[in-house]
């Protein structure tokens, strides 16, 4: 079997894989769906980036991250990290592994394709029981929110669903 | 519309309308922030810190696009101007109450919840008419920020619906607080001297419509809740668009800024 050598733009992709959520390190940010477009030329590399919450105090580690990754890689000259704004970030771009990610941390991933304004429903990222209570929309940090889970009396948080409203 | 087709004048009055969004923003964060800890629960501590950081992050966006517009470090533009040059309404830097976090705070929770739930429907009016704005970076920045304030509306609504038809008490708080937001509300919905000017240019739609729409949903809210509607929202204590602001402004932004203003290198 013959392997195409990978491009720089397929090496800074694949270590930007490393690159983790400070506030949930087993998630990845390409999982998260933070990464937008990655252009190079020469050497240079401009990293495209979706902020998921504005307000997001982990953002500049996650840049300051992105930067160290993607220099780190063999052939990068420079790297420049820019929050972009369009396409707005929503939880539809987490992707399945991503997802899993997530449960595994305790977190319940959010539901697709949601319409802004309509309930969802949350499964128990322990027990899978969908008999849970909503305690605090808003939790620990911008993205979560804070549950309990009736079944196995667990609290837990699930991620904001965040859907655009157009 | 970019900012290089732009003429001088246009990106004027651009940077003029941005400032009141964001300083707008920055400062009722401020005054949120200072709620910490002192809030009537835990859970509404944690989800009014949320909503705060939520808020001046919106704050920082709105900056950082003054940044771009040549207006200097965001950072900066954030803590280093003076009372004078901000353009946020005078409603948004008014105390919490009497004292201070610090020395025997004596918080006014229903002044909390109208003023946030007041200006939560007028940032979702705001917002509504931005994502249209002329000016594309405003445009998705408006669309991003409508995601998250989503969220406070909701929260604000709980709070004023339940408190306001809960006991005669809450009622009572709830009704002194609405007639003081209401002196002011006026210079929270004034698009300030240039309005025309920001119409002309298609950043954002007429002020008297956007005034209607406001009011249009606080009357439905009134009805619902049994209040009387005092007619119009004054401006009482000045035009803060204007740069006109109150002792507690000035108050704030050196509480705020102190740590910056100290070291502007320091991590912090």
């Amino acid at each position: 079997m013959v392997t195409q050598p990978m491009n720089l733009k397929d090496k800074v992709l694949l270590a930007l894989k490393e690159v983790k959520d400070p506030e949930m390190d087993s998630v990845s940010i390409l999982d998260l769906g933070m990464i937008e477009d990655i252009e190079e030329s020469e050497g240079s590399v401009l990293i495209k980036a979706l902020p998921t919450f504005v307000g997001c105090p982990a953002l500049p580690i996650i840049e300051r991250d992105i930067k160290r990754a993607a220099s780190a890689v063999e052939g990068v000259k420079n790297v420049v990290v820019k929050f972009v704004y369009k396409p707005a970030w929503t939880t539809d771009r987490i992707t399945d592994e991503g997802k899993k990610r997530l449960k595994e941390f305790g977190i319940a991933p959010p539901p697709a394709d949601h319409v802004m304004g309509e309930p969802w429903s949350i499964d128990c990222p322990y027990c899978g029981s969908a008999y849970v209570t909503m305690e605090n929309i808003f939790g620990p940090t911008a993205c979560r929110s804070i549950l309990y889970c009736k079944s196995c009396k667990n609290p837990f948080e699930a991620m904001k669903p965040v859907a655009d409203m157009n | 519309m970019n900012t290089e087709s732009m003429h001088q004048q246009e990106r004027t009055e651009l940077k003029e309308l941005i400032y009141q969004l964001a300083d707008d923003d920055f400062i009722l964060a401020y005054r949120g922030s200072e709620w910490l800890g002192l809030a009537p629960h835990i859970e509404e501590d944690v989800a009014f810190s949320s909503i705060n950081q939520d808020m001046m992050g919106h704050a920082s966006m709105y900056y950082h696009l003054l940044e771009d517009l040549g207006e200097g470090d965001a950072d900066r533009i954030a803590h280093l101007r003076k009372p004078e040059e901000f353009r946020n309404a005078i409603l948004l830097e008014m105390v919490n109450g009497r004292g201070t976090y610090l020395d025997k705070p004596d918080y006014d929770w229903a002044f909390a919840v109208v003023r946030n739930y007041f200006y939560a429907i007028h940032k979702q009016v705001r917002l509504e008419s931005l994502r249209v704005s002329s000016y594309e970076p405003l445009a998705n920045a408006a669309k991003k920020i409508m995601m998250e304030q989503y969220y406070h509306l909701m929260h604000w609504e709980i709070w004023f619906k339940q408190l306001v038809t809960s006991t005669d008490d809450a009622r009572q708080r709830m009704l002194i607080a609405v007639d003081k937001v209401w002196k002011e509300f006026g210079g929270v919905l004034t698009l300030g001297p240039s309005y025309g000017e920001f119409v002309k240019a298609g950043l954002i739609e007429d002020e008297p419509l956007l005034k209607k729409r406001w009011l249009n949903r606080i009357e439905k809210v009134f009805k619902e809740t049994g209040i009387e509607l005092a007619g119009e929202p004054a401006i009482e204590s000045g035009n803060g668009r204007k740069g006109e602001h109150t002792p507690d402004l000035a108050e704030a932004l050196a509480t705020l800024s102190e740590v910056y203003a100290t070291n502007p290198a320091s991590g912090w």
